[in-house]
């Protein structure tokens, strides 16, 4: 048997703070053999990533290594000098981060940041590391590198960043590379893509992948050995196919049982198919005038451009359904979804909340607000940070004048924090004091504030955790069964849209390209680009 | 980028206009110039047959155009006080104050971004503290108390250096400079150190606040991810990405020494443009205040341009953006 190329030992990583010391990994093990891949799962602060960190020698102070032992092809490196770790990371340990969007430095041309990192690692000169990065550019499936190579970061997508960025990892043929949550920032078609780059490189040359992620289905297409951990502890090893489909710990049974999948074909209610229009949307168009300015265009005659973002999008959503739009980043659904809400005039084309225009301006606007709520993203970024909850919850129903006291306004958020599952006794503390999940309950108590009837929610649990996610989803479609709620969900990931919508409706470039009841789009698509997202989806029923 | 500059030197002019029509009205409204002119006793017929020959009896919008056409060659009448033309006046003035200015200017940029860096990576260190702690000082105390202090130290007590003056000036024709002469450097030392101090603190602070912002970045991980040297991510990648603010204070910064350094140069008797601003205005020397404003107003414009352009050399994003070709 030959010997791993990584072997990790007992590893515990220390975090001092003020209220004591946190274990962020404790008591970790682990052997990668060259040319595997090994899936880490975990959900957040489960320690992955700092497991990833630990081997690189890249934690952030105050946390450190404080026991166990680390060794790169049988040579221990955990307890390096700095500027001889300095030297292994990125010639023999290689590492890919998460936001491919953030990873690159934008004043350099991507040549510039190849040429340095190579120059670092192998004696070369400028011209042979330049041919040298542009084959490496070539390998990672960048079409004609050697133009592209002067090109700045913020030129590429966010996938053909990505695809720099694994191109940087590789330049020095490490043994190892750490792959963090690698394609958690990109759409899913893409995303494909680099799960496949990422496999082919490392196979051609042998190098042994750790790849860390949250996403059970990444690792299903990818490794063949992984490991699930829960609060810095290891807590089941084996074979891919064992894990997802015999499970033995009781977490492990959880965390597969709330990822949803899109085969799942069991459906939640029925909506009577007479059911009314609540929502009509006809014809809905939107453009974005990009033109360069009045000045650019007199002195060196550059064209009007216009970006057609939504075009002629026609859709109706029945009472008390949920409908799910779906698509890449780019294909329209957040601009269809802020015409939904008021927040953007439509170019031309009507938004009908049964049958009264929306946009008709006047006693149209106040109606209009307390009927239809949104649902962001970001739960962190939505909730203002000065504001205690109560407060946030209560500014609808007090903008709106539905509450005429504070005493009544304090009942009403008491009954709503209920109503999400969350201890009336919160309204006095600040968000920062939530987790994400909270969070979002806390956000979807603010949409219900206003009693709407119709809620957009736009990516409600793509920065959630599965098994949160899996409650969120739960405390929506119960709220919809209570209340009739009518939804409009906007999500990129297909599985949870499978499980939560009655009918989808599928974007790209602007257009409506499928719509029709769910199981009719999941099972038999028709068009060729519904196909092809639902293909390149990783699923963890893809596993035998 | 063209197109980019022109757009900016439309933008320049027209503030400069402005500028221009505000020196006009100082002109025009405070106090009466042919007053200032001629004394107290001279006859009605002399006032009117000055007017004439001054020109102000034609309508404001001609005498405005006149204003303009002579302030683009330079010209802005005569100095009431000193009874010499203000141009002048200003030129022989300026390379005192141009010298002061740029040679705290380095000082502040050189001294301010090594200690910023250097604090924004050994943020915990004992020196980072006295250093913080002593940039505290340097902001809370005003300019002149630092000069005096300076002089009373330096000048006074020692007896290293000139306590006011410029030392011996080198005459290079169209320049007089004080660079090439050691009075003329020792001179400069204490005047530009006590007008760099407060652009020091403000560069070292800023540039520390936006180097440890950048030093969290993803790119600095993963450029030591990649492992690049110390060197290499501290001054290569960290430090060029925190210089695009730091450009835009200097730049404001370098304006406000040249037009403000006033207190300094009353302080140290520097015989720069701020002094004889100061004069000019005890004694109501309308053309030399116009002209001042003028000219104040044509610094900034000009180092704004600059900095533009330097940011399009520091910042390729911004380089696509203005050229509007998008992706």
């Amino acid at each position: 048997m030959t010997e791993p190329i990584i072997s990790v030992r007992n590893l515990v990583v220390e975090f001092p703070l003020r209220r004591g010391l946190f274990t962020a990994v404790n008591d970790v093990s682990f052997d990668i053999m060259p040319g595997e891949i090994l899936g880490v799962v975990g959900e957040s602060g489960a320690g992955k990533s700092m497991t990833g960190a630990a081997i690189i020698g890249l934690i952030e102070p105050p946390g450190h290594i404080a026991g166990g032992e680390i060794y790169l092809s049988g040579k221990r490196i955990d307890n390096l000098p700095p500027e001889e770790m300095a030297k292994l990371r990125g010639k023999r340990i290689g590492m890919v981060f998460q936001d491919p969007l953030t990873s690159l430095n934008p004043l350099y041309t991507v040549g510039q940041q190849l040429v340095e990192t190579i120059r670092r690692h192998l004696p070369m000169n400028e011209a042979q590391a330049r041919q040298r990065a542009i084959e490496l550019l070539g390998e990672a499936g960048i079409p004609s590198p050697e133009t592209r190579i002067d090109s700045y970061p913020h030129q590429f997508s966010g996938g053909m960043r990505q695809r720099v960025v694994i191109a940087l990892a590789l330049s020095a043929e490490p043994d190892l590379i750490i792959a963090d949550e690698p394609t958690s920032a990109l759409d899913v078609s893409v995303q494909a893509q680099i799960i496949k780059v990422l496999k082919q490189l490392c196979e051609s040359r042998g190098a042994a992948v750790m790849l860390v992620t949250h996403d059970m289905g990444v690792i299903a297409e990818t490794a063949t050995r992984m490991i699930v951990m829960n609060k810095g502890r290891i807590v089941e090893t084996g074979t891919v196919g064992d894990i997802i489909k015999r499970p033995k710990e009781e977490y492990t049974i959880g965390l597969i049982d709330s990822i949803p999948s899109i085969r799942d074909e069991t459906r939640r209610h029925e909506v009577t198919p007479a059911a009314t229009q609540l929502v009509k949307v006809e014809n809905l168009t939107r453009d974005f005038d990009l033109s360069p300015s009045f000045f650019d265009r007199l002195v060196k005659g550059s064209k009007r451009s216009v970006v057609k973002a939504v075009q002629d999008v026609s859709f109706g959503i029945r009472k008390g359904s949920t409908y799910g739009l779906v698509g890449e980043s780019g294909s329209g659904k957040s601009t269809c979804a802020r015409m939904l809400v008021g927040l953007i005039p439509p170019t031309s084309g009507r938004v009908l909340l049964e049958d009264e225009d929306i946009w008709e301006s006047g006693s149209g606007t106040q109606k209009r607000r307390q009927r239809v709520q949104m649902i962001f993203q970001d739960p962190y970024a939505s909730l203002n940070p000065r504001w205690r909850v109560g407060d946030i919850i209560a500014e609808p129903m007090r903008a709106l004048k539905l509450v005429s006291g504070k005493r009544e306004a304090e009942e009403r958020v008491a009954d709503l924090l209920e109503k999400v599952r969350l201890d009336p006794i919160v309204m006095r503390k600040f968000p920062h004091e939530f987790s994400g999940g909270q969070r979002q309950r806390i956000a979807i108590a603010r949409a219900l504030s206003s009693q709407p009837e119709f809620i957009v929610c736009d990516e409600p649990t793509s920065a959630l955790d599965v098994s949160v996610q899996a409650q969120v989803l739960d405390l929506m479609r119960g709220l919809q069964d209570e209340f009739g709620l009518t939804y409009l969900l906007i999500s990129h990931n297909l599985a949870v849209v499978r499980q939560m919508a009655d009918d989808v409706g599928v974007m790209h470039g602007g257009v409506l390209v499928e719509q029709g009841p769910v199981d009719e789009i999941f099972d038999d698509p028709k068009v060729e680009y519904t196909r092809m997202l639902l293909n390149s989806v990783p699923d963890i029923s893809k596993v035998e | 980028m063209l197109a980019f500059i022109l757009r900016r030197l439309a933008q320049s002019i027209v503030v400069m206009l402005v500028v221009a029509l505000i020196s006009f009205m100082l002109f025009r409204y405070v106090g009466d110039p042919v007053a200032s002119l001629l004394g107290q006793d001279s006859r009605l017929e002399d006032f009117e047959a000055l007017r004439e020959r001054l020109g102000l009896n034609d309508p404001a919008y001609i005498q405005f155009f006149r204003f303009i056409a002579n302030a683009i060659q330079g010209e802005f009448g005569i100095s009431y006080r000193l009874q010499q033309p203000v141009s002048e006046l200003i030129m022989s003035r300026l390379p005192a104050t141009i010298e002061l200015a740029f040679t705290s200017a380095l000082i502040a940029l050189v001294v301010g971004v090594t200690l910023g860096v250097f604090t924004a990576l050994r943020p915990k260190s004992l020196s980072t503290a006295v250093i913080m702690t002593l940039s505290l000082v340097g902001v809370s105390l005003p300019t002149f108390l630092i000069g005096i202090g300076l002089i009373y130290i330096f000048a006074v007590e020692l007896q290293w250096l000139p306590s006011f003056g410029r030392g011996d000036v080198v005459d290079l024709g169209w320049w007089r400079t004080g660079l090439l002469t050691e009075s003329g450097l020792r001179s400069l030392i204490l005047p530009a150190i006590t007008l760099s101090l407060f652009q020091l603190t403000l560069i070292m602070r800023l540039v520390r606040a936006e180097m440890l912002e950048v030093l969290r970045q993803d790119y600095i991980r993963f450029a030591r991810a990649r492992g690049l040297s110390k060197r290499a991510i501290n001054f290569g990648h960290a430090l060029k990405n925190t210089m695009v603010p730091v450009i835009t204070i200097t730049g404001l910064q370098l304006g406000s020494v040249i037009a403000f350094a006033i207190v300094t140069e009353t302080v140290f008797q520097w015989p720069g443009v701020g002094s004889l601003f100061i004069n000019s205005v005890q004694v109501v020397d309308v053309p030399v205040m116009a002209a001042y404003l003028m000219f104040i107003a044509f610094v900034f414009v000009v180092i704004n341009l600059i900095v533009d352009i330097l940011y399009y050399a520091v910042d390729p994003r911004l380089r696509v953006h203005a050229s509007g070709s998008g992706k």
